[in-house]
């Protein structure tokens, strides 16, 4: 039997960071400091950078495929990627001429990870009503996947455009595609949607213990034999921090992690985090934040528990000093993923 | 009551989450939803093993406890003379991914479940099971085995009390009555109590200081004074 292949990435929704003397930076920094960021993960050898879209003030991406076009040309071998993009107040013929001209920048290292978006705030800032949100993921999955088959359009629908016989530019070269998945969080229905369209499935797990995902796994896998369906490798999504002395790796956490949870919070009707809760995430549940030791032998852990094969950290939390960061990527780079991969005897 | 019989209405993150709770605990639970049987069952058999998969007429017609996890906005589409005589535990919210970007439904003098309530008129509504995160309805839960979480409920039918508080239970939590339906007001999105899963005399804490909130505020603004 051959090893497993693995894949690990690094996720991002440009979070405002701080500098080393706690001074915040500005969108501009931030952004530029991303950049910086993946060409670091590309220069220790992580297999996949991937960003979040938000249109908020804590956050300084609302435009990933900008500033994946910016790593293109710094970076030479990690995968750029979205987590995620938010297809259904999006244009899924502008979403793939942005993809598609990635995929000539990067030389097909683009990948875009679909979601109905847990954010809502860009269905107003683009006009789209929330009340159509799950129509409208629905026929614009459609639709791109659609694009991907690289022939002339004939498309009408509900909320697109109709196409007739178009040609969208630039083309992917000849038996090329825009790898895709598809991001779902606890909702049965995503699942098997991803199932539906043949598309890999990501599975944010950012509370609780990961275990509790397994009957999710197993319904991805029944599903696939429900609908007939292929399966393909699973992934999931969580936060992390990853340092050398674990009590500052807990401490940044709850500083930077929780404060950001609870922003958010405000907007979505959640309580904020206690400390307790803060803690039993670190422990038990979906939280990697400790010593590169500790945080491999719980993703390992946990992958296997859920038969994942894919798994993307989440770093940079609510912002946290520069070389809080770096430090967790080079971290996660240089001793978590070679020991995860050791710990689960795969590559 | 062991003959109880609970039905969930809708088969989402709620409706599914519930139904296998029910089930651990060893409650017999039917679901329902806009699927067919036959493509809800392996769903259900998969995520709730034990639930008996079943279409929304017989659910209604054979519960004599019906907890709603649908959206909010599609009340209008259940049927008053299928619900009534029931006893509903409306753990719906008004969500604006689901339910539209302009609530058109509640507002601060007409809490969602005063409206759910005076559309099925002839059946027996309590507010429940509506301001614990899904996923928290496990997670808070198991992890405090021996301090059961305060689930709130209010509703206007003091004779329905004894059930619901023995269903809250039953699903392992510290029934807390808020007092008659427009009460669960205080359990909506936006409140300090949304999105709580604590132990009872934190919930009391919290409810004794809501209206120094901005939402508490808000609800005297509009309303003219505290909810009486």
């Amino acid at each position: 039997m051959t090893a497993k292949k693995y894949q690990f990435g690094l996720d991002t929704f440009g979070d405002i960071g701080f500098k080393d003397d706690g001074t915040a930076m500005d969108g501009g920094e931030t952004l530029r400091q991303v950049v910086k960021e993946a060409k670091m993960a590309d220069d220790l050898g992580i297999d996949l950078i991937a960003l979040g879209e938000h249109h908020r003030p804590e956050f300084a991406i609302s435009s990933p495929e900008v500033v994946l076009g910016a790593m293109a040309a710094v970076t030479k071998r990690i995968k750029l990627g979205t987590a995620v993009t938010v297809l259904s107040s999006d244009d899924p013929v502008r979403v793939f001429e942005r993809f598609s001209t990635l995929h000539g920048l990067s030389q097909g290292r683009e990948e875009i990870m679909l979601g109905r978006g847990s954010f809502t705030e860009s269905f107003p800032l683009y006009g789209y009503d929330l009340q159509n949100y799950d129509e409208l993921f629905v026929e614009k999955i459609a639709m791109w996947q659609k694009l991907l088959e690289g022939k002339p359009m004939n498309w009408s629908g509900k909320f697109t455009q109709k196409l007739t016989d178009t040609t969208v530019y630039p083309q992917l070269p000849k038996s090329e595609t825009i790898a895709t998945s598809l991001a779902v969080g606890g909702s049965p229905e995503s699942i098997i949607r991803a199932v539906y369209y043949d598309i890999p499935v990501v599975i944010a797990i950012i509370g609780g213990e990961p275990i509790r995902f397994r009957p999710y796994v197993d319904l991805y896998h029944k599903a696939a034999k429900q609908l007939k369906k292929p399966e393909h490798p699973l992934g999931m999504h969580a936060h992390g921090i990853i340092l050398d002395d674990e009590q500052e790796a807990v401490e940044v956490g709850f500083k930077y992690i929780k404060a950001e949870m609870d922003r958010i919070g405000i907007d979505r009707g959640w309580a904020p985090m206690t400390r307790d809760r803060f803690e039993f995430e670190i422990d038990k549940g979906a939280y990697y934040v400790g010593t590169p030791e500790q945080v491999a032998q719980k993703i390992a852990k946990n992958m296997k528990a859920l038969d994942m094969q894919r798994f993307d950290l989440v770093y940079g939390t609510g912002g946290q000093l520069l070389h809080q960061r770096e430090d967790t990527i080079r971290n996660y780079a240089t001793k978590v993923i070679p020991r995860v991969k050791e710990l689960l005897g795969g590559e | 009551m062991s003959e109880l019989t609970i039905g969930i209405l809708g088969a989402g993150k709620l409706g599914s989450t519930l139904a296998r709770i029910g089930e651990n605990v060893g409650l017999p639970i039917r679901i329902a939803s806009r699927h067919s049987v036959d493509d809800l069952k392996w769903v259900i058999d998969t995520l709730a093993p034990g639930a008996v998969t079943t279409t929304p007429a017989d659910l209604i017609a054979q519960s004599d406890v019906i907890i709603l996890a649908i959206p909010l906005s599609h009340y209008t589409d259940l049927d008053p003379e299928a619900f009534a005589g029931k006893i509903v535990l409306d753990a719906t919210n008004y969500w604006k991914e689901v339910d539209g970007t302009h609530n058109a439904i509640s507002d601060f003098n007409h809490s969602s479940s005063e409206v759910v309530q005076a559309h099925l008129n002839k059946s027996y509504v309590a507010k429940a099971f509506n301001h614990m995160g899904y996923h928290d309805l496990e997670i808070e839960v198991e992890r405090h085995p021996d301090v059961p979480r305060a689930m709130a409920y209010a509703t206007d039918h003091d004779e329905i009390r004894p059930t619901v508080e023995h269903v809250l239970r039953a699903f392992g939590f510290d029934p807390f009555g808020l007092g008659p339906l427009r009460f669960g007001l205080l359990l909506e999105p936006g409140s300090p109590l949304f999105g709580e899963a604590i132990p009872r005399p934190d919930f009391a804490a919290k409810l004794a200081t809501i209206y120094d909130s901005p939402f508490g505020q808000h609800v005297i603004a509009a309303r003219g004074g505290k909810i009486e």
